[in-house]
């Protein structure tokens, strides 16, 4: 339904999204050449040119040189590596879009994730001798039954007590990274480890489909692939996302339909939980394979530039997951091929949201049109998510 | 027809202050205005009649400097002038009344009139006793004393449109264009504003009023221009026209202004509201013990001064508020605390009065709005399963049904007039098996034709059957198409009369006044 009506301002928001992607890789590249001097000593005007090119090849095995011109595929490690970081950042952006739609602001896929990768270890820890084909999916469904369970926290405090969900998730996120720093350094510790962490999932490790040693591809990623239709098809398919939508564009007109916008907004933070902590299970299960104290990650941050880049939209968000997550994957080559630091992706990530949230100014450059009057807006949502809303009335 | 000939009256032998010649604007697919002419003279009301989307709107922004005309010139005493956006325009003395204020509710009067004009002492510190003592002096000329410290939010609706005029006098605006100044007053404050602009036209300022209100551009315009799809079809002296005349022009065609309600059947008792009483946002009882019985077959009108209970009335039996006490009861059976949906589902139909806010979805495309209610009901869906070519037909159907004027049924809600969204939402409301429908304000904003055309509905909707509930602030809509009318005052029904005997003033003095026979005729702001 909303697909078929956006085509014309889709197209502009395609473009704005395209255009504020090359922009910032514009601004990477003047970030680059300034600091050269630094990297190489002298200032190079080429070395962005050389830092694309190896990132290109980290994330994808296409190696491209000129002087003499050529191509090169170096082999499947980059597009393993690209898909497995691109994982959670597809679940954890679907995690955030779904609370657009509802016009919910879910800060907190970050707390939901670590809890997810919480809820899995224990899990993992507690069917430690049972099979492979038992202990995976019970891990998973624990990690995302945790993640829920932390979405529904602030789901419910939104829809029954008006609390404003950006402040309670935000606020959540330190909960979590507490909880897990007791967890682990206490009940969870495993005996001999160095540092404070868990001992190994063991037989809830993911099975691995495909690559070599450091380049694994586990079968998290086709769960990742899969809830991308999914989600698609409960928002415009189905007659639930139906009423998310319609709270998130209305809530006035949603309870004049008979609609309930408290149970929607529950229902629709436990989702959003239920998706950020079945990334953070994934990715326990599949990569970290234990879970340390201090668990470092931005995994639940990135998502929301991952949301907004795909416009909320799941097949969107799919493209953005993938494109973080090369860029991710991509990094580490650029650091050794050209010595830009692994840091300039977070430079990218920065410039890209920018762009996005002042959009006026990539409209500017590329000569975009205005979206019509009247369409759906994510990033409404991000801007306007500190002036409360009615969502919450009766 | 007349001809749109120039006027040569006694009174308009000034010369124009304002004068646009043949403007024209073309938007892709549209030509919003066609070398329109206007002759605005110093202290003249120039009414400009039309309805929605007619082109008064572009109009004005040409005049304001918010579109560029593709031809034609304005003249400003006789001279041409280009105006570059607002801030040329007001710095000329052309200033414009929003429908929808442009004001800070935070800040008190004088910020508000200063903002963007400050007075200053030096380059750094504002001026706050001169702005003071302009705006008093300002108010106290014109018959509208403001407090300067007043938090804007505070004000009702009425005094923050004089703040509003207070803003472009204060900018020493001669020619003030205010756009359906009326559309968010009450019938009381729509008396006062016109005292208001009276006094400014006899200081010699210029007014613009864009409306499409007939009797009240008759009643407070100098001059009358109607425009009809981006051309000027005919320019009347109020004396000299009425409001059959003013309608035809503006609509092209013959228009019936009243329709014809027939005879009504009444039968059983369908509606049952006893003693109800419903808190109001700010607490307190705003519904103080109303009873009355609607019956199948007929049209019961409830009439009253906006803020006397009539919203919160309304809101209780839909099930959108919970009652503080009392009971309703529909066709025998309790439903004071039902939830929408519930009623819904037992046949009560609802036309909310604000279409934006509870009406439609206006981002979403007319098929989703079309199926809004019943979207969860086959066909429209099976199980979570929505059936998309079911709610298009839906649609489809609604649209050729209703005669909702739309490029297509994808297109967005938002992107309709308001009187295509109303026909819009009388489709999805009307099309069913009814036992209640709740008409709230059902024409308000809609020009003539749509005004017509939703009333006949609604008799042709009475005459299958169901009892219908229509609450309106316009009291000639309540006379025109009740059986019988309540009149609601200070959160009460004070009287019950017969719709077709009853006498306009009679009711006008109960809404005023509650029936007392108090002179007091200030409206209740809030009823507590």
């Amino acid at each position: 339904m909303i697909n078929r009506l956006l085509s014309r301002s889709l197209r502009g928001q395609l473009a704005v999204t395209g255009g504020a992607i090359l922009l910032a890789l514009v601004v990477g590249a003047i970030v680059m050449v300034l600091t050269s001097p630094i990297i190489t000593g002298s200032l190079d005007p080429w070395l962005w040119s050389e830092a694309y090119l190896a990132l290109l090849q980290g994330a994808t095995g296409i190696a491209i040189a000129f002087d003499p011109f050529s191509i090169d595929f170096t082999g499947f490690n980059g597009v393993i590596d690209t898909l497995v970081r691109a994982t959670p950042y597809i679940l954890g952006g679907l995690a955030v879009g779904l609370g657009f739609k509802a016009g919910l602001f879910n800060i907190g896929a970050q707390g939901q994730f670590l809890m997810g990768a919480l809820g899995a270890v224990v899990a993992a820890i507690a069917l430690a001798d049972a099979p492979t084909v038992i202990a995976v999916p019970l891990a998973l469904v624990a990690g995302l039954l945790a993640g829920a369970a932390y979405g529904f926290v602030p789901g419910w405090l939104k829809a029954f007590t008006g609390a404003h969900e950006v402040v309670v998730t935000i606020m959540l996120n330190y909960v979590a990274l507490q909880i897990i720093s007791w967890a682990v350094s206490g009940p969870l510790r495993a005996a001999g480890a160095t540092f404070a962490r868990t001992s190994d999932v063991g037989a809830a490790t993911l099975p691995i489909l495909a690559g070599s040693s450091g380049h694994l591809l586990h079968s998290g990623v086709i769960i990742a692939f899969a809830a991308v239709p999914v989600v698609w098809w409960v928002l415009y398919r189905s007659t639930v996302g139906f009423e998310i939508h319609t709270v998130g564009a209305n809530p006035d007109a949603a309870r004049y339909a008979g609609m309930r916008p408290r149970r929607l907004i529950v229902l629709t933070m436990s989702a959003s939980g239920l998706l950020a902590g079945l990334a953070g299970g994934i990715e326990i299960l599949g990569v970290q394979h234990y879970l340390p104290a201090a668990y470092a990650t931005t995994v639940g941050f990135d998502a929301i530039t991952v949301a907004l880049l795909g416009r909320a939209n799941p097949w969107g968000i799919l493209f953005g997951g993938l494109l973080l997550g090369a860029l991710r994957a991509g990094a580490p080559l650029m650091q050794i091929k050209a010595g830009v630091p692994v840091q300039m992706i977070d430079i990218l990530q920065g410039v890209i949201l920018f762009f996005l949230a002042a959009d006026l100014i990539v409209r500017w450059v590329f000569r975009i049109r205005e979206a019509k009057a009247g369409s759906v807006d994510e990033l409404k949502t991000v801007t306007g998510s500190y002036g409360g809303s009615s969502a919450t009335k009766g | 027809m007349t001809a749109p000939t120039p006027d040569k009256s006694a009174a308009r032998i000034a010369a124009p202050a304002l004068e646009m010649r043949g403007i024209t604007k073309r938007y892709p697919g549209v030509v919003a205005n066609d070398s329109i002419d206007l002759e605005v003279r110093p202290g003249e009301i120039h009414a400009l009649l039309g309805e929605n989307g007619a082109g008064k709107s572009t109009l004005m922004n040409v005049l304001y400097g918010l579109a560029r005309p593709d031809e034609g010139q304005i003249l400003l005493d006789g001279e041409v002038i280009d105006i570059e956006g607002p801030t040329d325009a007001i710095d000329r003395g052309i200033s414009m009344v929003h429908q929808h204020f442009m004001l800070v509710p935070v800040l008190t009067v004088a910020d508000n009139v200063l903002l963007g004009k400050e007075a200053m002492r030096g380059r750094l510190f504002l001026d706050q006793g001169e702005a003071r003592r302009r705006i008093k002096e300002l108010g106290e000329r014109f018959g509208f004393e403001l407090d300067p410290d007043a938090k804007v939010g505070d004000l009702s609706v009425g005094w923050q449109q004089r703040v509003e005029i207070l803003k472009a006098l204060y900018r020493d605006a001669r020619i003030l264009v205010l756009d359906e100044p009326t559309a968010v007053l009450t019938p009381q404050e729509t008396v006062e504003i016109f005292t208001v602009l009276r006094r400014l036209a006899a200081e010699g300022h210029s007014i613009i009023f864009i409306s499409h209100k007939l009797y009240e551009v008759l009643e407070i315009a100098d001059h009358i221009t109607v425009i009809r799809r981006g051309k000027v079809v005919g320019s009347r002296i109020p004396g000299e026209t009425n409001e059959e005349d003013l309608a035809e022009l503006m609509v092209g065609h013959e228009v019936q202004l009243t329709v014809d309600r027939g005879e009504s059947h009444p039968a059983e008792t369908m509606l049952r509201v006893q003693d109800l009483r419903v808190r109001s946002d700010r607490g307190g009882d705003i519904v103080n013990g109303v009873s009355f019985d609607v019956r199948a077959g007929e049209i019961l009108g409830v009439a009253g001064v906006a803020g006397n209970g009539q919203d919160e009335l309304v809101e209780a039996i839909m099930g959108l508020r919970q009652p503080s006490g009392g009971s309703i009861t529909l066709d025998g059976s309790d439903v004071t605390h039902d939830r929408p949906r519930d009623l819904h589902e037992k046949q009560v139909a609802f036309v909310p009065a604000d279409r934006h806010r509870f009406g439609l979805v206006l981002s979403f495309p007319l098929t989703d709005n079309v199926v809004l209610t019943d979207y969860y009901m086959e066909p429209y869906s099976r199980g979570v399963v929505r059936d998309e070519d079911a709610i298009a037909k839906r649609a489809d159907e609604a649209i050729e049904l209703y005669d909702v004027r739309t490029p297509s049924p994808t297109v967005t809600a938002g992107t309709l007039s308001g009187g295509n969204q109303q026909k819009l939402i009388v489709a999805r409301e009307f099309d069913r098996d009814l036992k209640l429908l709740v008409l709230d304000q059902p024409t308000r904003g809609l020009d003539v034709g749509s005004i017509e055309f939703i009333h006949k509905q609604i008799i042709k909707k009475r005459d299958a059957g169901p009892a219908v509930l229509l609450v309106s602030a316009e009291l000639d809509e309540v006379l025109e198409i009740s059986d019988r009318i309540a009149v609601m005052y200070r959160g009460k029904v004070v009287a019950i009369v017969d719709g077709r005997t009853a006498n306009k003033e009679a009711v006008g003095l109960l809404m005023a006044t509650g029936g007392k026979g108090g002179s007091s005729a200030s409206p209740p702001e809030t009823a507590s």
